[in-house]
């Protein structure tokens, strides 16, 4: 679904910023994450259209390096931990409890784009089950209801 | 402005920086916090503004200083003091909560905090504090040389002229003014230093290739693109010294006539990045880059190109690629990039550490590096000990000292009294190397002939808890997902390997799997378009040669000795040596433990879900591993 609200503008000085430097493609790229927190299709054709670069040579480098997304991702990145450890101790009631809540699927985002969910496998920590990681904040032994009030408390 | 104009100038700034040093030594209270990434994330951010905030509450004169690692992370953060006249002091491991008393009791009362401190660091003029432990006598510095990171942890990476102050820039100096550019080259061939990167390729003779290749503009550029997981070494250096990297990259730009040059850095190193920025700002403020260097005919300048996440951008033809925006894929070689290199123009591909080095090469003389060393490997080399192993940390080292001096000596040996099972070099393209072969030399043939290679400079330990046929498949899972997919033989290769080693993991193994290995691996290292695709199987095939009858056990007895690999094998309580302590009732997360106080405790089989959380625990050896009785089967179906 295109972003009807996408703003453009900010590529332009992008662009400008990078003008006539050689092997540039990458640095576009990462600023243009930077300022949108990912790639939007809209984004990528714009910079195709106005650099003269190739829909397909951006396409190319951005899904070759690991640093780019092309979906959008929420400002917090919540992981559960669904390794056994995890998982028998109620990893997934926390995955139920936080899409019940915050209404984030696994594996996707929230309407909001305030959380994004992810599942993991195993982060080695099984003495702490269960244990989620909130951007770089770890949480042990902990239960969907505290963590959701911590995730409420996030800007 | 501050512009250098010639030589003498820069020895003249020299000297007026180390008046001014000796000064702030002499009159002024130091602080000196390792704020390194390490150090960072350990809390020493925290701890600089805690002593910051006691400083200006007392009103004393001192001044905190953030300087580089100086490679003891696992004492991180830390923090030494330097009263006017008296040694630096070390203090290991500090928290906000140890600031106040440090203040009170080293820096108003100049009483050093026995208990508490580490070492101190000897210097010339001084007296010694009484009864405290010097560098020189902690196991881990003793056997250690620092000449890649020698002002890591001493200057304020920050500073150009603390770096200046400790002889930097000099060497340069001497190249641009009382040197050739041929002379230069035949000073490093005589050094004989060899490629820090991996390969270990005489560096001499890569500049004299590029220096004799047709094409102009040339280029230089430094391979900062450290993936390894592991590996710590090159950001240490960029963090901790960036000024002697840039020092080293306009010497070669010198002997190879280039003008340009290019540091490509990996994105995840943001600290690196920014001090790199500013060093070059530094640099050019002082002349040192730029127009008309130290006053003769020689431009140079240089630029940071920031990766942006891929594993193979660390072979120089990906490398390439990827400054010139591209896909970061390899291609073939020939032609190397000494001759066609970036946009097709001839370009000098070197580690951090290689240059880093250069300066002092060139400072003080190619017969003073080749005396350190061995013959065909001189020099030092700088390894990032971690896994099982006390003293995790960087450490620098003489090229020929024994692997086991590395792991006994500096590193300390292996914790908790377990037993020593392996030391991978290389990474995650590397190899491992069993008991027997720790006393192998450490360079670059004697450890490529024990079955391993030297690599860039990661070394992990591992102990008896770690599977062999988990750990290469670890790596493999790592090398595999970042094959970038131009070649069939690593494309594929890598994925059927996998498939091999986690059937063998996974207890679904098959003899002929053996086999199996050891011919996708030809095949890979025989065809494959790069490194990555060719040493991608180097682990696999080592553990398989050194630790064979692990495999074994693994597909004939279904049995993971380790007790790593889930559902082959079973954790049993020795009723003889349990004295019913609790602790791994405790510890259990599935309920599965039961027993009596001061009574042998049992493990029930059917609920164990076999984290170790009781193994790890048991302080006794009580909980030891055996073959597995009841089949996971029958308890549930495991997630992968």
């Amino acid at each position: 679904m295109p972003d009807a609200a996408l703003d453009l503008a900010p590529l332009d000085s992008i662009l400008d910023e990078f003008r006539g430097q050689k092997g540039a493609v990458i640095p576009i790229l990462q600023r243009t994450q930077e300022t949108y927190g990912y790639l939007p299709a809209e984004a990528l054709a714009a910079i195709s259209k106005k650099a003269g670069i190739p829909l397909s040579r951006l396409y190319g480098v951005a899904t070759f390096y690991a640093q780019f997304r092309l979906t959008r991702r929420g400002r917090h990145l919540i992981k559960v931990c669904d390794g056994t450890a995890c998982h028998v101790r109620g990893a997934t009631k926390i995955v139920e409890g936080i899409e019940d809540a915050l209404n984030v699927p696994p594996g996707g985002s929230d309407p909001d784009y305030k959380y994004s969910l992810e599942i993991v496998y195993c982060l080695g920590s099984c003495g702490l089950a269960p244990i989620a990681v909130v951007d770089e904040k770890v949480y042990g032994q902990t239960n969907a209801e505290n963590l959701i009030e911590r995730l409420k408390e996030l800007d | 402005m501050n512009t250098l104009r010639s030589p003498e100038q820069l020895k003249e700034l020299r000297a007026a920086l180390q008046r001014k040093l000796d000064d702030r030594r002499t009159t002024q209270a130091l602080i000196l916090i390792g704020m390194g990434t390490c150090g960072i994330a350990a809390g020493a951010s925290e701890v600089a503004e805690a002593m910051r905030r006691a400083l200006a509450e007392r009103k004393l004169n001192a001044e905190v200083i953030g300087v580089g690692c100086i490679g003891m992370c696992v004492k991180e953060p830390l923090v030494d003091i330097q009263l006017p006249g008296r040694p630096r002091v070390t203090y290991a491991n500090v928290n906000v909560d140890m600031v106040p008393r440090l203040v009170e009791e080293h820096l108003v009362n100049g009483q050093v905090i026995q208990k508490l401190a580490l070492a101190q660091m000897l210097a010339e003029g001084i007296e010694p504090e009484q009864g405290l432990a010097t560098y020189q006598d902690l196991p881990f510095y003793r056997k250690q040389l620092r000449i890649a990171m020698r002002n890591c942890g001493m200057i304020d990476p920050e500073s150009i002229e603390e770096y200046i102050a400790a002889d930097g820039y000099q060497g340069l100096a001497k190249a641009l003014t009382s040197m050739e550019p041929d002379e230069v080259i035949e000073e490093m061939k005589d050094s004989g230093l060899r490629g820090r990167g991996g390969a270990g390729f005489m560096t001499g003779v890569k500049w004299e290739f590029c220096r004799r290749a047709r094409g102009t503009p040339k280029y230089v550029i430094c391979n900062a693109d450290e993936g390894d997981p592991g590996a710590f070494m090159d950001r240490s250096i960029l963090e901790g010294d960036p000024h002697s990297v840039l020092e080293g990259m306009i010497i070669a730009g010198y002997a190879i006539g280039a003008q340009e040059g290019y540091i490509y850095c990996r994105a995840e190193y943001p600290l690196a990045i920014e001090r790199l920025k500013k060093a070059i700002r530094q640099a050019h403020e002082y002349g040192l880059l730029g127009e008309k260097i130290l006053g003769t005919d020689f431009t140079f300048d240089l630029h940071v190109k920031e990766g942006a996440g891929a594993f193979v951008c660390g072979e120089e033809t990906a490398l390439i690629a990827s400054i010139e925006g591209k896909r970061g894929e390899p291609r073939p070689r020939p032609p190397f990039p000494a001759v066609s290199g970036l946009w097709g123009k001839p370009s000098n591909v070197n580690n951090v550490k290689s240059y880093s080095l250069t300066p002092q090469i060139i400072l003080n003389g190619a017969d003073w590096f080749s005396k350190v060393g061995t013959e065909k490997s001189t020099g030092t080399a700088v390894f990032a000990l971690t896994g099982k192993i006390k003293n995790t940390g960087l450490i620098e080292v003489p090229m020929g000292i024994t692997l086991r001096e590395i792991i006994y000596d500096v590193g300390g040996g292996i914790p908790k009294k377990k037993k020593f099972k392996a030391v991978q070099t290389g990474g995650p393209l590397g190899g491992c190397l069993p008991e027997s072969a720790l006393d192998t030399p450490v360079d670059f043939d004697s450890l490529t002939q024990a079955g391993a290679t030297m690599g860039s400079g990661g070394m992990i330990v591992v102990d008896q808890d770690t599977c062999m046929v988990e750990f290469a498949r670890y790596f493999l899972t790592f090398a595999s997902a970042e094959s970038c997919g131009k070649c069939v033989p690593c494309r594929i290769g890598g994925q059927r390997l996998l498939e091999v080693l986690s059937r063998i993991a996974s207890g679904q193994g098959r003899m002929e799997d053996l086999d199996e290995i050891e011919y996708i691996s030809t095949n890979m290292q025989q065809a494959s378009l790069c490194a990555l695709g060719q040493l991608t199987p180097g682990p696999v095939m080592a553990s398989l040669r050194f630790f064979r009858e692990e495999y074994e056990a693994h597909v004939r007895d279904h049995f993971c000795q380790a007790g790593v690999c889930k559902g082959m094998f079973q954790y049993e309580i020795d009723e003889v040596k349990c004295p019913g302590c609790g602790l791994c009732l405790k510890a259990c997360t599935s309920n599965a433990i039961s027993g009596e106080k001061k009574q042998p405790h049992v493990i029930n089989q059917v609920k164990c879900i076999q984290c170790g959380a009781c193994y790890d625990v048991c302080n006794l050896g009580a909980i030891h591993i055996s073959p597995r009785v009841v089949p996971l089967a029958e308890v549930e179906a495991t997630p992968e």
